[in-house]
C-alpha cells in the first residue's frame, strides 16, 4: 500500500508520484472519471498498475493518497 | 569533436573490462549514451543506489545532505551537530553559502555548534545534554529564531530520544526546535538528507505561522526554493525577479530565515531551482496551500530568458513585459560577453561530475560560450533527474551515475576534455593530469554564476581557466615540438 501524490502536470496529465521512492509516472487510464465517483484502477505509463479506493466526486488535486499495487 | 552513441557504448565496454564480472555488471547500469529523445530513464539508467564496496565514489552522507545543504544556509538557527564533534567541524562555513547579517549576533552559519558526545554520552545517552546545550545557546545567543538538531551516527545507533527533547525545549525557550533524524548512515548518498532535512521543515516550521494573518500578501509574491547562495547565487537571481515586478518573500535556504519559511504560504509561486534537494517540500506546500512550483533555469543567457518567459507566464501582462524589457535590456550586455569569451572558448569540450542539478543546468551556459559538454553525471541523482537530463544534453553524450574514481579517471583519459567540472575531491586529481579543471559545487571560490550578472563571471572563470598558460608548462623544455631544433642550436 504505497503512499502516492497525484497531481496534474503543466500538460494536464494526471502524474502519480511515490513520495518515498521518487518515483514518477503519468497515469494513462484511470477507471472513474467522475462525475459522481472518481479512482478505481489506475494504469501507468510505465505498465504498472494500482487501484484506488474511489472518491465521490473529482478531488482538488494535488492529493496524498494510498494505493494498492495491482 | 563529440562521439556518436556506438563510440560512448564501446568506450563505456572497455573501461567496464577492468572489474571482476559481478561488479561490471552492475556498474553496466549505471552507465550509458545519451538518447535525447527519451522520456523515461528507468529503463535505461540505474541511479540512487548504494556503491559498491571497493570502489570509491564522491557520495556524502545523509548529514552532509540536511546540515551541509539544506539547514547549513539558514542564517537565523543554531544548527546543533548532535554526536561528535567532528562532523560538525568539517562541514563547518566551508560551502560559501553567503548570509547578510553579524555573525554569532543574528546569523549563525559560520559557527560550529556541536554536543561533542564522549564515551560516557553513548553508554548513557546524550538526552539530558542536549537539553542543557539548548537553553545555554539561548542565553547565549538570544536573537537566534530557532535550533535544529543535526544528528550524527551514534545518536540513531544508541536511540536517543531527540523528539522528545525537541518538544520539550521548545516550550522552554519559545522557539522553533527541530529534530533532525539525518544519522550518516540512512540512505545511500546525501540525497535522502535532503528528503529528511524538508521532512523536518515540513512537520516542524513551515506550518508555524499559519493562525497569523498579519501578512500583507501581493499578487506578485514568489520563493526561491532550492537556491543555496553559494558566492551569492540567489542574490543574483533575485534582483532579476525583482526587475521583473515580483517580489521574493522567501529564499529557501541560501540566506532564508525560520520567518520568511513560514510566511512563503503566501507566495503565488514557488520557484524551484535545485530540483533535487526541495522537491519535496514544494510538492508538499502545492497540495496543502495550493502553491504551483515551476523548475527554472537561471545559467547562461538562453536559460535564463527561457526561464524569465516561463515564470512571467504564470503572471499578468505587466510582468511579461517587463521580462521582455529585461531580457532586452540585458542583452547587448551578454552579446558583448559572447564576442569577448566564445572566440576563446568555442568548441571546447567539457565534462561535468557534480551533485543534483547543475550537470544539467550548465550545460545552456556552456553552449552559449560555443562550448560542448560531452559527458555528464551525478554524484546522487534519482531517475527524475535523469529524465531532465536526456533532452539538455546531446546525443551520444555520456551518462554516468554516481561514477567511481577509477572510471571518471578512465573517462577522462580516453575522451581527453579540454575542461572538466566536478567537485574538490577530483580537482587535483585531474590537475595532475593536466587538464584544466574547475570545481562547480563551490564554483571555485568565485560566484555568483547564476543570472546574468553570473554569466560575466562564469564566461571570465571558464577562460582564465582553460586558457591559462600554466597547462602549457606541464612538460618539459625538451620534451616538446621542435625540441630537436632547440638541441641542435645548443
Amino acid at each position: 500500500m504505497p503512499t502516492v501524490m497525484l497531481r496534474n502536470n503543466a500538460a494536464g496529465q494526471l502524474v502519480f508520484y511515490v513520495t518515498k521512492k521518487d518515483h514518477e509516472e503519468t497515469v494513462i487510464a484511470l477507471e472513474h472519471l467522475g462525475p459522481g465517483v472518481w479512482g478505481g484502477e489506475m494504469q501507468l505509463s510505465d505498465g504498472s498498475r494500482f487501484y484506488l479506493e474511489p472518491l465521490d466526486q473529482p478531488p482538488k488535486l494535488p492529493l496524498t493518497v494510498r494505493v494498492k499495487r495491482l | 569533436m563529440s562521439m556518436n552513441r556506438q563510440e560512448t557504448e564501446q568506450l563505456i565496454q572497455e573501461v567496464l573490462e577492468v572489474y571482476p564480472e559481478a561488479t561490471g555488471k552492475q556498474r553496466a547500469k549505471h552507465l550509458m549514451a545519451n538518447d535525447s529523445s527519451l522520456e523515461k530513464s528507468n529503463k535505461c539508467i540505474v541511479a540512487n543506489k548504494k556503491a559498491l564496496p571497493g570502489v570509491m565514489t564522491a557520495r556524502g552522507c545523509a548529514y552532509a545532505g540536511a546540515k551541509g545543504v539544506v539547514w547549513g544556509p539558514v542564517k537565523d538557527v543554531l544548527n546543533i551537530s548532535h554526536g561528535p564533534v567532528g562532523c560538525g567541524q568539517f562541514s563547518r562555513a566551508g560551502r560559501r553559502n553567503y548570509v547578510t547579517g553579524h555573525s554569532g549576533v543574528n546569523i549563525f552559519n559560520d559557527i560550529n555548534f556541536t554536543s561533542d558526545f564522549q564515551e560516557k554520552d553513548v553508554v548513557f545517552g546524550g538526552d539530558k545534554k542536549l537539553a542543557k546545550l539548548i537553553s545555554e545557546l539561548d542565553g547565549l545567543f538570544p536573537l537566534a529564531k530557532g535550533v535544529t538538531i543535526q544528528s550524527e551516527c551514534p545518536i540513531g545507533l544508541i536511540g536517543d530520544d531527540i523528539e522528545a527533547v525537541a518538544k520539550k525545549s521548545a516550550k522552554e525557550i519559545g522557539k522553533v526546535v527541530v529534530p533532525v533524524r539525518c544519522e550518516g548512515f540512512r540512505g545511500v548518498s546525501q540525497s535522502l538528507g535532503h528528503h529528511v532535512a524538508n521532512d523536518s521543515l515540513r512537520d516542524w516550521v513551515l506550518h508555524g505561522r499559519d493562525d497569523d494573518q498579519s501578512f500583507e500578501a501581493t499578487p506578485y509574491d514568489v520563493a526561491i526554493t532550492g537556491d543555496y547562495n553559494i558566492g551569492g547565487d540567489a542574490w543574483s537571481s533575485r534582483i532579476l525577479l525583482e526587475e521583473i515586478g515580483l517580489r521574493v518573500i522567501a529564499q529557501w535556504s541560501g540566506d532564508g530565515s525560520i520567518p520568511e519559511m513560514q510566511t512563503t504560504r503566501h507566495a503565488k509561486l514557488n520557484l524551484l531551482h535545485c530540483y533535487r534537494s526541495m522537491n519535496y517540500i514544494s510538492r508538499h506546500m502545492e497540495e496543502k496551500y495550493g502553491i504551483p512550483w515551476l523548475e527554472y533555469n537561471f545559467f547562461g543567457p538562453t536559460k535564463i530568458a527561457e526561464s524569465l518567459r516561463k515564470i512571467a507566464a504564470f503572471f499578468d501582462d505587466t510582468i511579461k513585459e517587463n521580462a521582455e524589457r529585461v531580457i532586452a535590456k540585458y542583452q547587448p550586455t551578454m552579446d558583448a560577453i559572447v564576442a569577448k569569451y566564445r572566440p576563446r572558448l568555442e568548441g571546447k569540450r567539457v565534462l561535468l561530475f557534480v551533485g543534483g542539478l547543475r550537470p544539467r543546468h550548465v550545460i545552456g551556459a556552456y553552449e552559449d560560450l560555443g562550448m560542448e559538454v560531452i559527458g555528464a553525471g551525478y554524484e546522487f541523482a534519482h531517475n527524475d533527474d535523469y529524465d531532465r537530463t536526456f533532452k539538455e544534453l546531446q546525443d551520444g553524450a555520456l551518462i554516468y551515475d554516481d561514477a567511481t574514481s577509477f572510471e571518471l579517471e578512465s573517462f577522462v583519459e580516453r575522451l581527453k576534455p579540454d575542461l572538466i567540472g566536478s567537485g574538490i575531491k577530483e580537482k587535483y586529481v585531474f590537475h595532475k593530469m593536466g587538464i584544466p579543471f574547475r570545481q562547480m559545487h563551490s564554483w571555485d571560490y568565485s560566484g555568483p554564476y547564476h543570472g546574468y550578472d553570473g554569466f560575466a563571471i562564469f564566461a571570465r572563470d571558464m577562460d582564465m581557466t582553460i586558457n591559462n598558460p600554466c597547462w602549457q608548462k606541464l612538460k618539459a623544455p625538451w620534451q616538446r615540438a621542435g625540441a630537436e631544433t632547440l638541441q641542435a642550436v645548443a
